[in-house]
């Protein structure tokens, strides 16, 4: 028996009891399918994040303020990143494009009769353009003199440029932010949304002019205006390491701690990245357990309808044997068919699986990324299953006395 | 006569059971069947006849003594072995025609050709092949009917054509008149006749003496031994000339109606 004829008779015996192999193949058909949506979902949110961490800007160190060191009281205030570790960063360490540094307010900003409620005020240092790559579109942004003297000035995001001034030219106009009267003197460029912050819909003013008029700290005057993340931009990926160990040694010089005792942490993208990554990974151990399960469940199923498939055809296996088929003849016939249930299972399991990924992508707003490994992995999966279950029937099949199984009815 | 031979069993025996109770169902048979008879096997039940047909098929091994079929002593033969020979050398002939009834007429008869290991031939001669033993029992114009949309004599004749597709040396028949009516019985009678004068070697079981009767050889089988056996030739040829006439005079009437 060849082949094609081993083929042929496996699928007619599928397709002529079609609503029964249809049920045998749900259990496959729903393993597969989760596999596949559920590595989609989980490469469509690894994707998200790498991307809003990419966009923050290339080549970036985070540094964040740990402030609850010790003590309490007095101790408890003196931790922590202030906003002079900025200048002395930039100042003090070789090979850093850029320092940047956000102290975030919120308040309504007013031009003529139009006013905008609960806009978000970045606070923040002339860097900010190359540490967060952003563009001006029109006019500029502030320099360090702006900081240096807390000069009354804003840069739009496109969004809120828009919507005060439409049609007119915002630049040198004055606007009132909560009480303070600004100029503006750039907007810029349309970024969008990374990382869940809307670039177009803040408004940018030196951070001098947050702490003093938006973030007043009773603090201050001791220390430094506090400040809870740094951005670093570093030149080139290769003098990262070396920028982190600077910078630390900068900080932990400027704080009087050690490093066991650091009042901050340094972390790249690839850091958050993996740490992001780290909390996928046991979501996706999960699911895969439950798409395992899922598989298996399918396999028994199958097994159960192939038992009673070889009890139902008793008769023609022992015909078979009459006309001259050996046991392995009768063995693989039955294993091809199970092979060839999980088979095609697995098959409407990886179109349910594309379908359902892609449904999920544009109806449940989910970002999926079909990941050709899913598919290479529930097929062999679900084959494996077909030979692994299909063998304890097939072997029973090809055993059956000629004579006993001719007489049956 | 011819003298070659076909079947030759020596002292066959098939013992069941284990221990102290132990039930002979074949109790020292020997027979010897030359090549081109028409032989019936008849007995009560219980005698012994289907274990016997099932040794002879090869479905079954003696458990003692020797079975020797064209020549070759087969009674030690392994599974694999016994399914070749029964693929080369015998057809089967069953009393409910063993049809596989998700396959058309053609696909039945082919199936045979499919378990051959040695000469296997390709799809177009195998189609061919089934469509000559079709043709040979009168049933071309059904080559593509599903057995079920057959009757019981059709697909009687559609087991036939199966079981010389392969060009046995023995055809085995067990019973194979016993669910038709007389009309489909005298068909199938016809047809065996036809095939033994074509010189084929054929073993039918029956239980009914005027079927025996159509052949040149009846074995009486009782309690695993050989009761008798008594040549019939006379008898057969004249069966066989009122056996045509009946169906001469059926076609004819049937051809005027």
């Amino acid at each position: 028996m060849n082949i094609r004829e081993v083929l042929r008779v496996a699928w007619k015996s599928i397709f002529s009891n079609k609503s029964r192999s249809i049920l045998t193949m749900l259990g496959v058909i729903i393993g597969v399918a989760a596999v596949i949506v559920m590595m989609a979902v989980s490469a469509g949110t690894e994707a998200t994040i790498a991307e809003s961490i990419n966009g923050l800007g290339s080549n970036l160190l985070f540094i964040n303020s740990t402030l609850t060191r010790g003590g309490m009281g007095k101790d408890a205030q003196q931790g922590g990143l202030v906003f002079d570790d900025v200048e002395a960063i930039r100042e003090q360490v070789n090979g850093v494009a850029g320092v940047s540094v956000d102290q975030n307010a919120s308040d309504t900003i007013k031009y003529g009769n139009v006013s905008l409620e609960s806009i978000s005020i970045v606070g923040t240092t002339a860097d900010y353009t190359t540490v967060r790559d952003v563009q001006v579109a029109y006019g500029r942004f502030f320099t360090d003199q702006d900081i240096d003297r807390t000069t009354k000035v804003v840069v739009l995001g496109s969004t809120v440029a828009e919507e005060l001034f439409s049609e007119e030219d915002p630049i040198g106009q004055s606007v009132t932010v909560g009480t303070t009267k600004l100029t503006v003197i750039g907007v810029l460029a349309e970024k969008g949304l990374v990382s869940g912050t809307s670039f177009d819909e803040q408004i940018y003013l030196p951070i001098t002019l947050v702490f003093q008029k938006f973030t007043p700290s009773q603090f201050a005057a001791m220390r430094g205006d506090h400040v809870r993340t740094i951005y670093v931009s570093v030149d080139e990926a290769y003098e990262m390491d070396d920028v982190i160990l600077q910078v630390e040694l900068l900080l932990v010089q400027r704080h009087d701690v050690t490093i066991e005792t650091a009042d901050f942490t340094i972390k790249t993208q690839n850091d958050i990245i993996e740490t992001q990554e780290s909390t996928t990974e046991s979501f996706r151990m999960l699911l895969g357990w439950v798409a395992g399960v899922s598989l298996i469940v399918g396999g028994i199923g199958i097994m159960n309808i192939m038992l009673v498939s070889v009890t139902e055809r008793t008769r023609e296996i022992g015909l078979r044997q009459a006309l001259g088929a050996r046991p392995i003849d009768i063995q693989v016939q039955f294993l091809t068919e199970a092979l060839m249930l999980s088979l095609v299972g697995g098959l409407l399991g990886v179109i349910v699986g594309v379908g359902g990924s892609w449904l999920f992508g544009e109806v449940g707003g989910m970002r999926t990324v079909i990941v050709p490994f899913s598919i290479a992995l529930s097929f062999t999966s679900a084959a494996m299953v077909g030979i692994f279950f299909g063998y304890i029937p097939a072997r029973r099949a090809a055993q059956l006395d000629p004579i006993v199984a001719l007489r049956h009815d | 006569m011819n003298e070659r031979i076909i079947i030759e069993t020596v002292d066959l025996k098939k013992i069941y059971g284990m221990g102290d109770i132990q039930v002979a169902a074949l109790d020292g048979l020997s027979i010897k069947i030359r090549q081109g008879e028409f032989v019936s096997v008849m007995g009560p039940s219980g005698s012994g006849k289907s274990t016997l047909m099932n040794i002879l098929g090869c479905l079954d091994r003696p458990t003692e003594g020797q079975y020797i079929l064209n020549g070759e002593d087969i009674s030690g033969l392994d599974k694999v072995a016994l399914a070749n020979i029964r693929n080369k050398q015998l057809g089967f002939i069953f009393q409910s025609y063993n049809l596989l009834p998700r396959m058309d007429a053609l696909e039945n008869v082919i199936l045979p050709m499919v378990y051959q290991r040695e000469n296997n031939l390709p799809s177009e001669e195998r189609q061919e092949k089934a469509m000559a033993a079709l043709e040979s029992v009168g049933l071309t114009d059904r080559a593509h009917h599903l057995p079920k949309e057959l009757s019981g004599g059709q697909q009687q004749r559609v087991a036939i054509a199966r079981a010389l597709v392969n060009d046995p040396v023995l055809i085995l028949a067990d019973e194979p008149t016993g669910n038709l009516d007389t009309q489909s019985s005298n068909e199938i009678l016809e047809l065996l006749h036809d095939m033994h004068e074509r010189g084929r070697t054929i073993m039918m079981v029956t239980h009914e003496s005027e079927i025996a009767d159509h052949t040149g050889r009846v074995i009486y089988i009782r309690d695993g031994k050989l009761d008798a056996d008594r040549l019939n030739g006379k008898n057969a040829k004249k069966m066989k000339q009122k056996l045509r006439e009946t169906m001469a005079a059926t076609v004819s009437k049937g051809g005027e109606a």
